[in-house]
């Protein structure tokens, strides 16, 4: 019995830290984002460019200001969750009922608009949860806390979003070429300036899940692996010499960032994943340590190592 | 690009059809007047299902836009607005035009035909996308919502409008389209 309320309370701790930061995710952009969006638009040389930028930023402000939702897609809400060594993977069940409930809340306390359907009858469950919604993933980690990591995603950014089956000999130019076509082929859509997170090697889905994580990590940290820190700056540097701009409009502005998260393959293949954000990189993480107590940040990110 | 960029308000619905004439790609516009929301399902159900628009179309302007709303005391105020990705609604463009609406606001482009559809009848303007805090400034107030039935995203939401904007012309009345690298 005591177990079982024990368990309860660290239900609702971690249904009260994902109110809070879902209501910092939704309102407040990570200040590496806001610096990004302000020095791309000290250096955008287009004019209606640079008024969509300015108006971006003022949007920001507002947001922050008034507590607001700063876009009305507050998006399918897609966790990451660290688990560590004090928070035994058996509370996985404890974990998602708490984020369930956090997330059913926020919906009404933020407020979020509500985006999860059935995805044949589409039918609105009217509380942004359902099947297997919102999208936790579970990361083992060292840690001894839990780390839940919040990324409320638009759509318009994620069905802009592509995943492919390279052949070994394509190689790097063959990843390069994907990610381009496919910016070149959202063009508007994903409300640029986008941030990328492609995802490398793996299988399908664990290219798709590297995609994603990469998007978690703040603009301004490049990949540990010099090489692909390279590859991030030149493909950063291809993708705003494609002119789309902000809003797909034109200028020099149409990423913030590439991101890109690697694992080894199969020697037969190369699996290769591009997801796309819109400039609304938002991101928050709730810190829960074991006896419930917790804290919001907008800094931390997954790491992603399962070691 | 070191022109200036003209700057324009409009009245909608639109009464007059030649207004929209003085309005030019790459121009910047505010809206007064009446937007109503459609997405789509909204456009699912008038133009394949053919039922009878809640609201009159003639003249109007739609905003392919999905709001979040909060229900105070059976009511609904508005939260944040702000626009959605138009190309999926681009394979109605046809019938919209046809059922009267003049204009539309959206993001992300109509579609490769809009600019010889909307030709001499309706333009397309770009609302700067995820500025859903900065848009509701502009929201006076929501008058009506219709079909409700279809989810709050989905819904039609006749919102009151004031200096709407700013909104970037990208198809123009005049067969013109504003794409990146002009």
């Amino acid at each position: 019995m005591a177990e079982e309320e024990a368990e309860e309370e660290l239900v609702e701790s971690i249904a009260e830290a994902t109110v809070k930061a879902l209501k910092v995710a939704e309102t407040r952009l990570p200040d590496d984002v806001k610096e990004s969006l302000e020095s791309a638009r000290e250096s955008e040389s287009n004019e209606r460019a640079r008024m969509i930028l300015d108006a971006i930023l003022e949007n920001v402000r507002i947001a922050e200001e008034k507590g607001l939702p700063m876009c009305q897609d507050t998006g399918l809400i897609t966790v990451i969750a660290e688990v560590g060594r004090r928070f035994p993977i058996r509370l996985a069940e404890t974990i998602q009922e708490g984020v369930k409930r956090g997330v059913q809340r926020a919906t009404k306390e933020v407020p979020l608009r509500p985006n999860v359907v059935h995805p044949i009858t589409r039918e609105n469950t009217g509380d942004n949860t359902g099947r297997r919604a919102p999208v936790i993933r579970f990361v083992p980690t060292k840690g001894e806390e839990l780390r839940l990591h919040f990324m409320p995603k638009g759509f318009g950014s994620e069905n802009s979003s592509a995943v492919t089956r390279l052949l070994p000999t394509e190689g790097l130019d063959g990843i390069w070429d994907f990610v381009l076509e496919t910016v070149k082929k959202a063009g508007g859509m994903p409300c640029p300036p986008i941030v990328l997170g492609v995802g490398v090697g793996g299988t399908i889905e664990e290219a798709a899940f590297l995609a994603k994580l990469a998007l978690f990590r703040p603009l301004n940290v490049r990949n540990p692996d010099p090489a692909l820190a390279d590859l991030e700056d030149r493909l950063l540097e291809a993708v705003n010499e494609l002119g789309i701009g902000p809003m797909g409009l034109g200028g020099d502005t149409t990423a913030l960032a590439v991101n890109i998260e690697m694992a080894y393959t199969h020697t037969a293949g190369l699996p290769v994943a591009v997801n796309i954000q819109c400039w609304a990189n938002r991101r928050a993480t709730a810190i829960i340590y074991p006896d419930g107590f917790y804290e919001i940040v907008q800094d931390d990110y997954p790491r992603g190592e399962v070691e | 690009m070191s022109e200036d960029v003209s700057k324009h308000r409009l009245t909608v619905p639109v009464k007059d059809p030649d207004e929209l004439l003085g309005l030019k790609a790459g121009d910047i516009v505010y809206l007064d007047g009446t937007l109503i929301t459609a997405r789509d399902k909204a456009h699912q159900r008038m133009f394949e299902e053919g039922r009878e628009p809640p609201v009159d179309l003639k003249g109007a302007a739609i905003f392919h836009a999905g709001p979040v709303v909060r229900e105070v005391d059976g009511d609904y105020e508005l939260v944040v607005v702000g626009p959605t990705t138009s190309t999926r609604m681009a394979k109605y463009l046809e019938d919209a035009l046809e059922a009267g609406v003049r204009v539309i606001v959206g993001k992300g482009g109509m579609g490769a035909k809009a600019p010889e559809l909307m030709e001499g009848r309706a333009v397309y303007l770009t609302a700067p996308g995820g500025c859903a805090a900065l848009l509701a400034e502009r929201v006076k107030r929501i008058r009506d919502v219709h079909w409700l039935d279809l989810g709050i995203p989905e819904a039609m939401w006749v919102l009151e409008v004031s200096e709407f904007g700013p909104l970037i012309v990208t198809v123009d009345a005049h067969g013109n389209e504003l794409s990146a690298g002009e």
